[in-house]
Order: structure tokens, then C-alpha cells, then sequence
């Protein structure tokens, strides 16, 4: 479904990501670790198209598109979603009429009617309740004041209604509780079909172990230098990255063929 | 022209119009002692220059420039089908049409909304029939410039508004200034007197429309008398032909408790500038002064704000957005004087702008000056342009760019128009922001960097 081939990136004069190769079939969730600062957001941002970074080679494959050619919206209307590490304030801006001028963009994209107003908010109730937000918040202005769970929640919400064919979460499970952290979780599990998809990006090995991803590729230095299976995330936690640095001549090397 | 012939061939045209303070046949001899004071005020200030604070930004010279002509008849006689397809569906309360700064009894329709104790006249009418009340709430002989001495020199008629004490009048009484221009250089003076007596309270929305072609000069004039405990929610709209030059103020006189809220919003006009000036006379008395201004093409919205604090415990709360496009030019001025006498004071001012393009060009100030001690006071200005992030927040859900942009727009405008009152006034706020935004070409296209 998604195909990343040989990427580099750059930000400013840096380059953030240097040659990545990730391939996410259909059906299968993918997890991304890796330290801080090695390129994960970038990596996530890039995929939904966001300005500010400098593709200087590299190709990807989203279904038959060729993602880079896209706009953002272009890139959501294909289903590419973006949950956020920093979900962005929007002052002024009503979180419910966010989501359904979200939804009737997308609607319209395809070719499909419109929601009404009614039809949404029965929708939207039904989502609310599934991701446990507070209904209060539906009404403020999208992400402005919530607490960071709140904006965490916010984004499984839209997640939830927009139904993408690929998932892209930044560090969703950061800041969560553990009954957010079930919902992100579930949220993403509802993806294990055969034409949806996920990339979730973590430092925590707690929403890997709900969720059990198909395959944990690790991050460093731009690249993906280890992939292997959910038992690489239990690894991880024992070794850090440290000791994976000197594997990064071999970046398909795969602790995983283990399993 | 300098600015000197100019205002020579003003006075010179003015007075040849009628404008000079010779009496009027019929008028009472307290108006005729006003209109000569005005005039004689103007002709020893003359009209303001760059070099007044208060006009530093906003440029006079292409008013000044024009041989404007005062008091003509309209040289088109709209009837109320053209005035429907500017103005809209009438509020739910009376509708007063004031065409070309006279009171028209054929457009006006005021078979809605008028109940005991709401006393609604033209100004001409209340001058002619009226008891002396009216001298003494016409004006105080104070002028903030030129023009406004000018709009006391030249004015004939408008609306008079009474409540009686302790009235609501339940539906927006609605004032419509229509101006009409082709091609005659109209100046227009409408004054409105509206008067809310102990314990009263009223909707008022102002409405200024153009019609027709050419340049034209609305100079307008409202005086609002809040005695105690009064609330008026007081709504201005300003969407002026494109050739307009609108020069207006209105001033607010505000006694003990008493409660007023000027809404403003201004889409039309070339050069508009609108000015609202408050005397907070009596203690414990609330000033709410929003506005929203939106300069696109080559228009020029300045608003002046001056707030007097001269009672203990009074409060007065601005907030003025201004949204501007291409080569636009949104000007706000705000100015806060708390006097020695006013102890307990609360007082916020607060400016906004966001800029649509980098042609766009904005000049804030807010000002502040203190008298006393014991006050609480801020004021604040901030520019700014549409927020890249948020802009690609919305578009990763799929969200196309323009009409991204224009949810951040509206956002931006939201607290000031979430203070409209909801149903037809906030209608007709929305249908004019909206219809002028999507005017012209692009509405929202960017020139926003990326
Ligand atoms: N706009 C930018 N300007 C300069 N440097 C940037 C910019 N964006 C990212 N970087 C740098 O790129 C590197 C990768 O950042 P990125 O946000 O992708 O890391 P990450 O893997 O998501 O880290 P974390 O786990 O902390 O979220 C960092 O060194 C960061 O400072
Ligand atoms: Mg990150």
C-alpha cells in the first residue's frame, strides 16, 4: 500500500532523512521507533505533505499515486491521515464544524452527497462516545485549551470519523492514560483490514503490546536501520538504541528472522 | 491641489451651498445658534492634515480634492425594490431609511416593532413638532475634527429615537443610510439623535449603503444619550459603494450604570473612516466596543476609538480585528483617557490584524493615558498573518487551501462576530462579510507566503 524508496530529505541545509527505505503492505500495521530527533516526525510530516521540507531524492508509492506529487488534501482525499505529535490550535474555529467541513471535503473528493448537519451530528455522537472524548469539547474551538490527552483524543476522534486507508500516528500514545491509550489502540486495530493500513510512530512499548503491530522498524540517523517483528519493540527496551548503531550498514538486518 | 486651495474651494462650495450658518426658514433659533458655532468652529480649525494625530493615516487629500456638494436631492429616486437588494430583508422592527441625509417616509417602513413608550421620528420632524429636549441632547459643542463640526453645520434631518423610561423596545430598530451618487458628488450629512431614558432598553442597528455610480462623501453624525441604568446594543454596518468616501462618528454619552455596545463592522467604501467616541459620565457605567474591519482592493478603513473615563467605577472593553487584503489599508487608533475622578476604573483595548497579502498595509496604536490611581487596565495590538500550521492541519484532513483559508478567516473574525446578537443581526453581519470576501478576484488567494 505505502512504498518509501531510497528518501532524502532535507531541512534547511540538513539532511533529516538519509536514504529510507519502508514498505507497509495493505492490511498490516507498522510501528517506527527510534531515539529523538533521529526523523520520525519529519518522515510522518513529509508523507501527509507538509511545506518546510526538501525532497532531494527518494521516491513514494501510495497505492498507484505518487505521493510527493500531491497536495495535502489531495494526499487526505487519497486516505492519508496524519495524527499529529502537536495537534495544532485553531482559534475561532468550532471543533464539530471542523470535522463534518472535514468530512464533506472528503465526501465531495469522491464524488459522494454531502452530510447534513443532522446526519453529522448523529455520526459524531456515535464517535464521541467511541473515543470517550468529552461532548464539551465538541463545541469549543478545535484543540484551543485542551489538555494534551484532549488534543490526543481530538485527533482519534478525526481519525475515527475521517476513516483513512492509512494512518499515519505521531506519537499518538505519548501523554495518554491508559484507557485513551486503549481507544488509540482499538482506534488502530479497526485498521487490520485488507485495505487500510498504519504507521504508528512510539517510544512506548505499551501501545505496541495492545496492539501488536506486524512489524517494528527501527529509526536512526534517517534511516530505517532494524525491522523485525513485535517482539523487536521488548528488545529495544532492553538494549536502547545504542547498541543498534553499528548495524546501520545493514539496514535490512532483521532480528525478527528469529521469529 | 494643496490642501489649502482645497479647503478654499470646500468652504467656497459649501457656502454656496447652503451650508453657510444663514438661518433656515422655520428652524428654531437654539439649531440656528448650533449650526453657526459649528461653522464657526471649522472655519477656525480648518479641515485636519497629516499632521494631526488623529488623521496620520488616513489620507484626506482625495476627499479634499473633490468639489463635494451638500444637501442635493438625489439624482436617482430609489425605489424599494433597489433598497431590498441592498439592504436585505428588513430585521423584524422597524426599518428607517434616511436617502441621501434626509429621512424617507416611502422607503421607511415602520408598521413593525413600534410599541409604548418607543417614540421613533425623523429628525426633521422632531425638530419641527418636538419639545426643547432635543437642544439639549443635539450635540455638546464639542467637535473631534472638521467634518464632524461640519455634519452640525450642514445636518437637516436623520432619525430621532426616544425610549421612554423603563421601555424594551424587543425588535432592532433599524436605521438605513442610503447614499446615492451619479456622478453629482453628493455630500451627505445625516445626524441621528437616539435617546434612552432611565431603565430602557434597545437594539439600534445602523446600516450605510450606496447606490448608483461615482464618488460621494457620506458625513454622518449619531449621538447616543444613555441616561441610568439604559443598555443599547448599538450595531454599525458600513457597506458603502466602492467609490465612497465615508467619514462618520459616533458618540456615545453614557450615564450611571448604563450599558452600551457598539458593534461595528466595515466592508465598503474607498475611505471610511468611522469613529466612536465615549464619555463614561456617571459611575459604574459598560462600554463594549467591538469592531471588525475588512479593507480589500484599495480600500482604507480607519477606526478611531476614544474612551473617556470620567466616573469611578465605570469599565470599558475594545476589541477591533481587522482582516486586510491586497492592497488594503486597516487603520485602528484607540485611545483611553481614565481621568483623575475615575477610581476604580476598568479599561482593555485590544487590536488584532491579519494580513492577507503583502501589499496589505495596517497602522495600529493604542493608547492609554491614566489619571488616577486604582485602575486595571491593558491594551495590546498584534499582526499577524494566517497560521501556516493551522493552515496545514486543515488540509491534512482534506480540507482544499482556499477553503482553509477561509475557516482560518472566519476564526479570526469569530470573537467579534460571536458577540452579534444570533438571527437576523448576525445574518446580516455574516451576508456582508461573506459577499465581501467572495468579491472581486480572488477572494481568498493567496499572496499569503508559504
Ligand atoms: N523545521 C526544522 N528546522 C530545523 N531543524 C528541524 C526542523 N524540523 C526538524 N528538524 C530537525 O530534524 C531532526 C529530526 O526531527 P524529527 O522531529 O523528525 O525527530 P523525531 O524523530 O520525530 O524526534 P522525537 O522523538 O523527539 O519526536 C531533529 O534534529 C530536528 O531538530
Ligand atoms: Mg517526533
Amino acid at each position: 500500500m505505502l512504498v518509501i524508496e531510497g528518501l532524502h530529505v532535507e531541512v534547511g541545509r540538513t539532511e533529516i532523512l538519509a536514504g529510507l527505505d519502508l514498505a507497509i503492505p495493505a492490511g498490516e500495521i507498522h510501528a517506527v521507533m527510534g531515539p529523538n530527533g533521529a526523523g520520525k516526525s519529519t518522515l510522518a510530516n513529509v508523507l501527509a505533505g507538509r511545506d518546510g521540507y526538501r525532497v532531494t531524492a527518494g521516491r513514494v508509492k501510495f497505492l498507484d499515486h505518487d505521493l510527493l506529487a500531491m497536495s495535502p488534501e489531495e494526499r487526505a482525499a487519497a486516505g492519508v491521515f496524519l495524527a499529529f505529535q502537536q495537534p495544532v490550535e485553531i482559534p475561532g474555529v468550532p471543533n464539530m464544524y471542523f470535522l463534518r467541513t472535514a468530512l464533506n471535503s472528503l465526501q465531495r473528493a469522491h464524488g459522494l452527497a454531502e452530510i447534513g448537519p443532522s446526519e453529522f451530528l448523529a455520526l459524531a455522537q456515535d464517535k464521541v462516545r467511541l473515543v470517550g472524548i468529552d461532548p464539551a469539547l465538541m463545541s469549543r474551538s478545535v484543540n484551543e485549551g485542551f489538555s494534551g490527552g484532549e488534543k490526543k483524543r481530538n485527533e482519534i476522534l478525526q481519525l475515527a470519523v475521517l476513516e483513512p486507508r492509512l494512518a499515519i500516528l505521531d506519537e499518538t500514545d505519548s501523554g495518554l492514560d491508559i484507557d485513551a491509550l486503549r481507544v488509540v489502540a482499538d482506534g488502530v486495530n479497526a485498521l487490520r483490514r485488507p485495505d487500510r493500513a498504519a504507521l504508528v510512530i512510539t517510544h512506548h512499548r505499551r501501545l505496541l503490546d495492545l496492539l501488536v503491530p506486524d512489524r517494528v522498524h527501527v529509526l536512526v540517523g534517517g534511516r530505517i536501520i532494524r525491522s523485525g517483528g513485535a517482539e523487536l519493540a521488548g528488545e529495544l527496551e532492553r538494549t536502547g538504541y545504542t547498541g543498534l548503531r553499528d548495524d546501520r550498514r545493514d539496514p535490512v538486518a532483521t532480528i525478527g528472522a528469529s521469529r | 491641489m494643496t490642501s489649502q486651495v482645497a479647503e478654499r474651494t470646500w468652504q467656497h462650495n459649501v457656502h454656496l451651498s447652503g451650508g453657510a450658518p444663514a438661518e433656515r426658514p422655520g428652524e428654531p433659533a437654539w439649531l440656528s445658534a448650533a449650526r453657526r458655532s459649528a461653522f464657526d468652529w471649522l472655519s477656525q480649525h480648518g479641515f485636519p492634515t497629516r499632521k494631526d494625530e488623529d488623521w496620520r493615516y488616513f489620507d484626506l487629500a482625495p476627499v479634499l480634492g473633490l468639489a463635494f456638494s451638500p444637501n442635493r436631492e438625489p439624482s436617482i429616486e430609489p425605489r424599494a425594490a433597489d433598497l431590498g437588494a441592498v439592504a436585505g430583508p428588513s430585521l423584524g422592527g422597524p426599518r428607517l431609511v434616511v436617502l441621501n441625509g434626509r429621512y424617507s417616509p416611502l422607503l421607511s417602513d415602520v408598521t413593525l416593532g413600534l410599541g409604548d413608550g418607543l417614540h421613533v421620528a425623523s429628525l426633521a420632524g422632531e425638530i419641527r413638532d418636538g419639545g426643547p429636549g432635543l437642544a439639549q441632547r443635539w450635540g455638546d459643542g464639542a467637535y473631534s475634527h472638521a467634518f464632524d463640526a461640519l455634519n452640525a453645520a450642514l445636518a437637516v434631518d436623520g432619525v430621532y429615537i426616544e425610549l421612554a423610561p423603563q421601555t424594551t423596545a424587543d425588535a432592532a430598530i433599524e436605521i438605513v443610510y442610503l447614499t446615492v451618487a451619479a456622478g453629482d458628488l453628493p455630500l451627505v450629512s445625516p445626524r441621528s439623535v437616539i435617546f434612552a431614558q432611565a431603565g430602557s432598553r434597545a437594539t439600534i442597528v445602523e446600516t450605510h449603503l450606496g447606490l448608483g455610480h461615482g464618488h460621494s462623501l457620506t458625513n454622518s453624525h449619531t449621538r447616543v444619550v444613555l441616561a441610568a441604568g439604559a443598555h443599547v446594543e448599538h450595531y454599525r454596518f458600513q457597506a458603502e459603494g466602492p467609490e465612497a468616501s465615508h467619514l462618520s462618528v459616533v458618540e456615545v454619552h453614557a450615564g450611571e450604570a448604563s450599558r452600551f455596545a457598539s458593534r461595528t463592522l466595515a466592508v465598503g467604501g474607498l475611505r471610511a473612516r468611522h469613529e466612536v467616541r465615549a464619555r463614561l459620565v456617571a459611575p459604574s457605567a459598560e462600554l463594549r466596543l467591538d469592531g471588525l474591519y475588512l479593507p480589500a482592493g484599495e480600500q482604507c478603513h480607519d477606526n478611531p476609538v476614544l474612551v473617556e473615563h470620567l466616573a469611578p467605577g465605570c469599565t470599558s472593553r475594545q476589541l477591533y480585528k481587522g482582516i486586510v487584503k491586497d492592497a488594503g489599508h486597516g487603520i485602528f487608533n484607540g485611545h483611553v483617557i481614565v481621568g483623575a475622578a475615575a477610581v476604580g476604573t476598568e479599561a482593555h483595548q485590544t487590536n488584532k490584524t491579519l494580513l492577507l497579502s503583502d501589499r496589505a498595509e495596517v497602522d495600529t496604536r493604542p493608547r492609554l493615558e491614566i489619571f488616577t490611581d486604582e485602575v486595571a487596565a491593558t491594551h495590546g495590538a498584534a499582526v499577524g498573518q494566517l497560521d501556516q500550521d493551522a493552515l496545514f492541519y486543515l488540509r491534512s484532513r482534506g480540507i482544499p487551501d482556499r477553503d482553509a483559508q477561509a475557516m482560518l478567516v472566519a476564526g479570526f473574525a469569530a470573537d467579534v462576530l460571536d458577540g452579534f446578537a444570533p438571527g437576523p443581526v448576525r445574518g446580516l453581519a455574516d451576508r456582508l462579510v461573506g459577499s465581501h470576501l467572495e468579491a472581486g478576484s480572488g477572494a481568498y488567494q493567496p499572496e499569503v507566503k508559504r
